[in-house]
């Protein structure tokens, strides 16, 4: 499932997923309920985690449940389900934009140390139902964070579709919506299709 | 050449544009700059035009409105009313919970700086306002705005964020 190769500048402390899964956690995810815009939790930027601590693992986990009884999700960010706390889940398997793409997997502390060939795209999200927008993103995105469950920190080195879900993740930690990152005064739709 | 500033809102149906476009380019009306878009099930169009006299499309559009389903205005403006750019182009983005006064207060504070609103529209969508601005902006003046941005944002309970325009060339 690994796409691109890991490397770079600090490639020797920083790994690939190697076999991560989310059956690593070895807890059972429970499915939470999303929080929609304008709760304050959305525009808070969230608190560093323990990677290694239990609630980090059982958040990780119920990222994962949620994300998957959720059709058309394909990321999901801790503060979505009311947690400020900079956890994330991405999945973008099977997604007809997605090129490189490395399966389940959460990240935590995540932050982008590359970020080039921009391009546009139209993004909707579940903490805000009824709009789209269009965004500009990297579509060439390097990211390093922190493994839920041993803390191993690990690097991805990504493109199109899950470099943009990534960013969008990363922005919800930030306390950042799509909504704040749209090209111009007519960039957000009424959303007219619902998976 | 009469310059003429047209507005036309109904509840929207198929045909809206058509009907109304029809009526102008029978006149000889050049439609130039538009906006037309539906704003919850409202149908509304901007229309700057050239050509004929206001009374003429008036009396042409009056038909369509005495269905009383549309409403529509003609004035001639003064041509040539394009202001020069006072600097550099930004994007406001301005999210919360619904309340009065957002964007009377925001664009006050982008007035109040020298800004220049160019382009602005709101949305609706439950209980989450969004309004999102393109204005210019005075060289030097983005950073102190942001602060004041953001202290007139909190007084509201909103969030805002403000970003350069996108300036690709191609």
């Amino acid at each position: 499932m690994t796409g691109a190769q890991e490397s770079g500048p600090d490639a020797e402390a920083y790994a690939g997923l190697g076999d991560w899964t989310p059956e690593s956690l070895v807890v059972p995810g429970e499915v939470r309920a999303v929080v929609s815009a304008p709760h304050p939790v959305l525009s808070r930027a969230a608190d560093e985690v323990d990677p290694t601590a239990k609630e980090t693992v059982q958040l990780a986990a119920d990222l994962v449940a949620t994300m998957r009884v959720s059709p058309g999700c394909v990321g999901l960010a801790a503060p979505q389900v009311g947690v400020g706390a900079r956890v994330f889940a991405v999945d973008v398997t099977g997604h007809p934009k997605a090129v490189t793409l490395h399966g389940t997997f959460v990240l935590c502390n995540a932050r982008v140390v590359e970020a080039t060939r921009w391009k546009a795209g139209r993004e909707g999200c579940m903490s805000v139902p009824d709009l789209t927008g269009d965004v500009k993103r990297a579509s060439r995105l390097v990211v390093e964070g922190d493994l839920p469950g041993t803390g191993k920190p690990v690097r991805l080195v990504t493109d199109g579709f899950e470099a943009r879900a990534l960013q969008h993740e990363i922005d919800h930690c930030a306390g950042l919506l799509f909504l704040d990152r749209v090209a111009g005064a007519h960039a957000v739709y009424q959303r007219k299709v619902y998976l | 050449m009469n310059e003429l500033a047209i507005t036309v809102i109904g509840r929207d149906r198929p045909g809206i544009v058509a009907d109304v476009a029809e009526v102008l380019a029978r006149l000889g009306a050049n439609l130039t700059d538009s906006t037309m878009t539906r704003l919850r099930g409202h149908f509304a169009m901007t229309l700057i035009c050239t050509g004929p006299a206001a009374a003429e499309v008036e009396a042409a559009l009056a038909p369509l409105a005495a269905e009383g389903q549309l409403l529509a205005t003609v004035r001639a403006v003064t041509p040539d009313g394009e202001v020069p750019p006072v600097g550099e182009p930004y994007v406001m983005a301005v999210h919360g919970s619904d309340r009065m006064g957002i964007v009377a207060a925001m664009t006050r504070v982008l007035v109040d700086a020298g800004g220049n609103v160019t382009d602005l529209s709101t949305r609706l969508a439950g209980s989450l306002y969004v309004v999102l601005a393109e204005v210019e902006l005075p060289a030097g003046v983005a950073d102190t705005l942001v602060d004041r941005l953001h202290r007139t944002a909190a007084e509201l309970g909103v969030e805002v964020t403000l970003r350069p325009a996108d300036p690709d060339l191609l």
